[in-house]
């Protein structure tokens, strides 16, 4: 494997992890903005600040990550998106930054009403930015950031396979943390509670299943270099991730939430890595190959000593918070 | 307002500059200058909270245990705006300047991948932390701390080490335009990178320190004098004072390295539009059509501070370039203040320990309060001119000698709009960091000791805490 090879491979299990943990926090948005009134939607509301509380910003690195991965690891091509896709980069930052403070401020906040003013910016925000950062990829894989300046403002991440990119993103989102959520009631006796999410969560799981074939379709026209991939090399990982997907919401149907937990994760993992495998090797769809792309070679061998250290600085810790906050003392309390 | 003056001030209106440039600056400014604010309290905080824990914890010291919950109930607001305007910069660094990111992307980043290791390390235990008020064993919970503290430093290290990087570039070359030869490690374990970076933590440890002391020493002047409002003031201030004692030294060994680094800063520093041997210290004064007007001049004694001698001269501007001059007026205004106001906190600390060692309490005094209250915001506009020093004696380049800001700006000129709603957004956030700040101190004072999830009653019954005393911050 090549230094480049190996850097983008880091890179791509950050955008792999992000979609992960990430969409599952961006996703409790989507439940908090529809539980209803202060009064009826307070027993969710409270799950989702519970559930997501100790770990959203451990998993809003992984955004970083992958930014700082790129801009030492692919310099160019970093340059060349950030000034192609300005406004969709804008746009989900300005959910970032509004979704974490007003998650933070709603917390503490002292009346109902600026608490319900806190909560919808932060549901709300919490869907607007998977969809972009979903138009981003869109972008990305459909061919239209160029290698280097900038490429269309606009018709850049507005066009098929960016807007469906979006809708994946936040379906997809929305369904992991459905089945995250009602497994956490259901671990916490909130009988009620879990009967409620697992019926959206079927509902989401079903529409997001649907749209993410549908969507092969105009994909197929829109972005010929991703298709081909699509159909091609990564397709048995997008079969594995409709089985996965398919398993996922029998399990919740069938009230197994535990297991469900592992399917849907297997689910999502497993399209975005269709993603990466179908667009391989290209980092720029039919602009610039990875093997092209690198920064100093120097730089990349210093960036696989942090991915290293980071193996062993920062993933027990964060196992280790993530089964601390599974614990029966942290669930129950 | 003399032409050269508004040139400074305004240059992109009286034509000098590209567009798009005037408008990154300015983002770039407001957004690092607010998050410098944040990330001050990422770097000091855990260490302060962790001392007033440790007492509680094993001095049996109550109080001082409910002030390291409350301070971390604080830190969990704190924090996650720091994050989130962090993460403002990590795009922006792309967005306004792919003259830089571009080509110098890899010379720069590999500290940026470090500082990003460190975030994980900071964010997973602070969510420990955080979260684990009752419910992880008192012992453990105080040592998830240190972590948090350490990464707060090496991060913060691996940021400053990239900007001691553009001010005194290490470890590439450039050969026909091209960037080669990068060694990104250079900047690491660069000398320079090391004096910055102890500076600016120092800074974080004034910044934060006088700000909280301050916060009971408003109580107190309301009359609420009572052990809380004492420990609270006292914890922080300890941290603090011994910070602004360091400070003033620090600063002086950094300033001697800018002689050879960087002239024109100095230059600018020091107001010298010539070379004089020895060099006064000008204090005051602004340079109006080429002429120091308004300044109070000390013969000698800019070549000792700046140089450590009585005879080696300051370089002065007639020595530079026109086009290599840093805004001399910004720089030196914004420099002098910073020290100046690192001076006034040295002495002032230096004479409260003193006469506090003599046996009189000062806290009595209204005065004292008042200047207590005022320390945290100086130092504040400390850290910010200090900032605004370095970063505008640097002009015009971007990485010093190498890359020009011009160059490393994008050709956007909608990036105006983009300044204006981040204006608008940091304006919203601090009103709401405020607002909540502010709330949850009444609340407190009322003896709502855990801040109950504002969902009203019934919130209590999903993943809800039972008993309140086992609440952690997040009071679900
Ligand atoms: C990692 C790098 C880095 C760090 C830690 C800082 N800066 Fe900086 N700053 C830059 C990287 C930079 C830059 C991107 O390189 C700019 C843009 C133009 C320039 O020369 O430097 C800049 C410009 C810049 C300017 C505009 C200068 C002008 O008028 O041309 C100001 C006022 C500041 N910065 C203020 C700050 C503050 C308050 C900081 C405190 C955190 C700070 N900078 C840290
Ligand atoms: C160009 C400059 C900078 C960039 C790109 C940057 C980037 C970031 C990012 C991405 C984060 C969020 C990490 C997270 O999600 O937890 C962050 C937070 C932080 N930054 Fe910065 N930063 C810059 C300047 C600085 C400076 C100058 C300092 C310090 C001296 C600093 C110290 C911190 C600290 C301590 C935090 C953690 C805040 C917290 O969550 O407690 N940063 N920064
Ligand atoms: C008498 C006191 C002080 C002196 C002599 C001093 C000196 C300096 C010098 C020479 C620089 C420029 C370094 C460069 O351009 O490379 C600087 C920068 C800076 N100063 Fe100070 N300083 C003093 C007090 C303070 C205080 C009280 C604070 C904050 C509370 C502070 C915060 C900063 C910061 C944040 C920077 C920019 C970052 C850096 O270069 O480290 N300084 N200072």
């Amino acid at each position: 494997m090549t230094l480049e090879l190996a850097v983008a491979v880091a890179l791509f299990a950050g955008v792999v992890a992000y979609a992960l943990f990430g969409g599952a926090d961006f996703g409790s948005g989507f439940y908090d903005l529809t539980a209803g009134s202060a009064h009826r939607g307070s027993e969710l509301r409270t799950l989702v600040d519970h559930s997501i509380g100790p770990v959203w910003e451990a998993n809003h690195v992984w955004l970083i990550y992958i930014l700082v991965m790129w801009w030492t690891g692919f310099p160019e091509s970093f340059a060349s998106a950030m000034s192609t896709l300005i406004l969709p980069m804008l746009l989900a930052l300005l959910g970032i930054v509004l979704r974490g403070s007003s998650f933070a401020f709603r917390k503490f906040a002292p009346t109902i009403g600026q608490a319900r003013l806190y909560g919808a910016i932060f549901a709300g925000s919490s869907l607007i930015t998977p969809f972009f950062l979903g138009t981003v990829a869109g972008a990305i894989a459909s061919g239209r950031v160029p290698a280097q300046g900038r490429g269309d403002l606009w018709s850049s991440w507005l066009n098929p396979t960016s807007l469906l990119g979006g809708v994946i993103a936040v379906g997809s989102s929305a369904f992991l943390a459905g089945v995250f959520l009602t497994a956490e009631a259901h671990h916490a006796d909130r009988g009620a509670l879990t009967a409620s999410l697992r019926r959206r969560t079927l509902a989401v799981g079903a529409v997001t299943g649907a749209v993410v074939f549908a969507a092969l379709i105009p994909i197929l026209h829109d972005a010929p270099t991703l298709a081909d991939g699509l159909t091609g090399r990564a397709a048995p990982l997008i079969i594995a991730s409709g089985l996965a997907g398919a398993t996922a919401l029998a399990l919740v149907a069938a009230r197994r939430y535990g297991p469900a937990r592992i399917s849907a994760v297997a689910a999502v993992a497993s399209v975005i890595s269709g993603w990466g495998v179908g667009q391989y090797p290209w980092l720029l769809v039919d602009e610039v190959r990875i093997a092209d792309g690198g920064g100093a070679d120097a730089t990349l061998a210093g960036l696989l000593v942090v991915v290293g250290l980071a193996g062993v600085l920062v993933l027990p810790p964060l196992v280790y918070l993530f089964r601390l906050t599974q614990s029966d003392e942290w669930v129950q309390h | 307002m003399s032409l050269s003056l508004l040139q400074e001030v305004l240059p992109h209106a009286v034509g000098l500059e590209p567009e798009g440039l005037l408008p990154a600056r300015q983002q770039m400014a407001l957004s690092l200058g607010w998050h410098i604010i944040l990330a001050s309290f990422g770097v000091a905080f855990p260490a302060i909270i962790w001392a007033a824990h440790w007492r509680g914890v094993y001095r049996g010291d109550d109080v001082a245990l409910n002030l390291a919950r409350r301070w971390a109930k604080v830190s969990a607001v704190l924090f996650a705006i720091g994050a989130v305007s962090g993460t403002v910069l990590s795009f922006e660094m792309g967005l306004l300047w792919p003259g830089l990111m571009g080509p110098y992307g890899d010379v720069l980043g590999l500290p940026f991948a470090f500082e990003g290791l460190s975030f994980f390390v900071e964010a997973i235990f602070l969510g420990m932390y955080l979260y684990g008020w009752g419910r992880v064993p008192p012992k453990r919970h105080l040592l998830m701390l240190v972590p948090m503290a350490i990464a707060g430093v090496v991060g913060s290290y691996c940021v400053i080490s990239v900007n001691a990087r553009m001010n005194m570039p290490v470890g590439f070359r450039v050969e026909d335009g091209q960037v080669v030869d990068v060694d990104p490690w250079a900047v690491l374990f660069n000398p320079g990178a090391i004096l910055q970076f102890a500076h600016m933590w120092v800074a974080a440890y004034m910044v934060v320190g006088f700000t909280v002391a301050g916060v009971y020493a408003a109580g107190m002047l309301r009359g609420r004098r009572d052990r809380h409002h004492r420990l609270g003031f006292t914890i922080p201030f300890v941290f603090a004072s011994a910070a602004a004692v360091v400070q003033p030294f620090l600063g002086h060994v950094l300033g001697l390295r800018i002689a050879e680094a960087q002239p024109a800063k100095l230059a600018a520093f020091e107001l010298a539009t010539e070379t004089e041997s020895p060099s006064p210290l000008r204090l005051g004064g602004l340079l109006i059509d080429g002429e120091v007007r308004y300044s109070l001049d000390i013969p000698g004694l800019g070549s000792i501070i700046a140089r450590n001698s009585f005879t080696k001269p300051v370089q002065g501007l007639e020595t530079i370039a026109p086009a290599d001059r840093p805004p001399v007026n910004i720089t030196h205004v914004a420099f002098q203040s910073m020290v100046g106001i690192g001076t006034l906190l040295f002495v002032a600390v230096l004479v409260y320990w003193f006469v506090r060692w003599r046996g009189r309490d000062l806290l009595d005094h209204r005065w004292t309060l008042r200047a207590a209250v005022a320390a945290g915001p100086l130092a504040v506009v400390a850290m910010e001119a200090g900032w605004i020093a370095t970063e505008v004696g640097r002009q015009p380049w971007v990485v010093y000698g190498y890359l020009r800001t011009p160059d490393a700006a994008g050709d956007n000129p909608q990036i105006w709009i983009l300044l204006v709603a981040t204006a608008v957004l940091y304006t919203g956030l601090t009103v709401g960091a405020v607002v909540v700040l502010r709330s949850m101190a009444r609340r407190w004072r009322a003896g709502e000791e855990d801040l109950p999830s504002p969902y009203g009653p019934e919130s209590a019954a999903a993943g809800g805490a039972s008993r309140p005393h086992d609440r952690g911050p997040e009071a679900s």
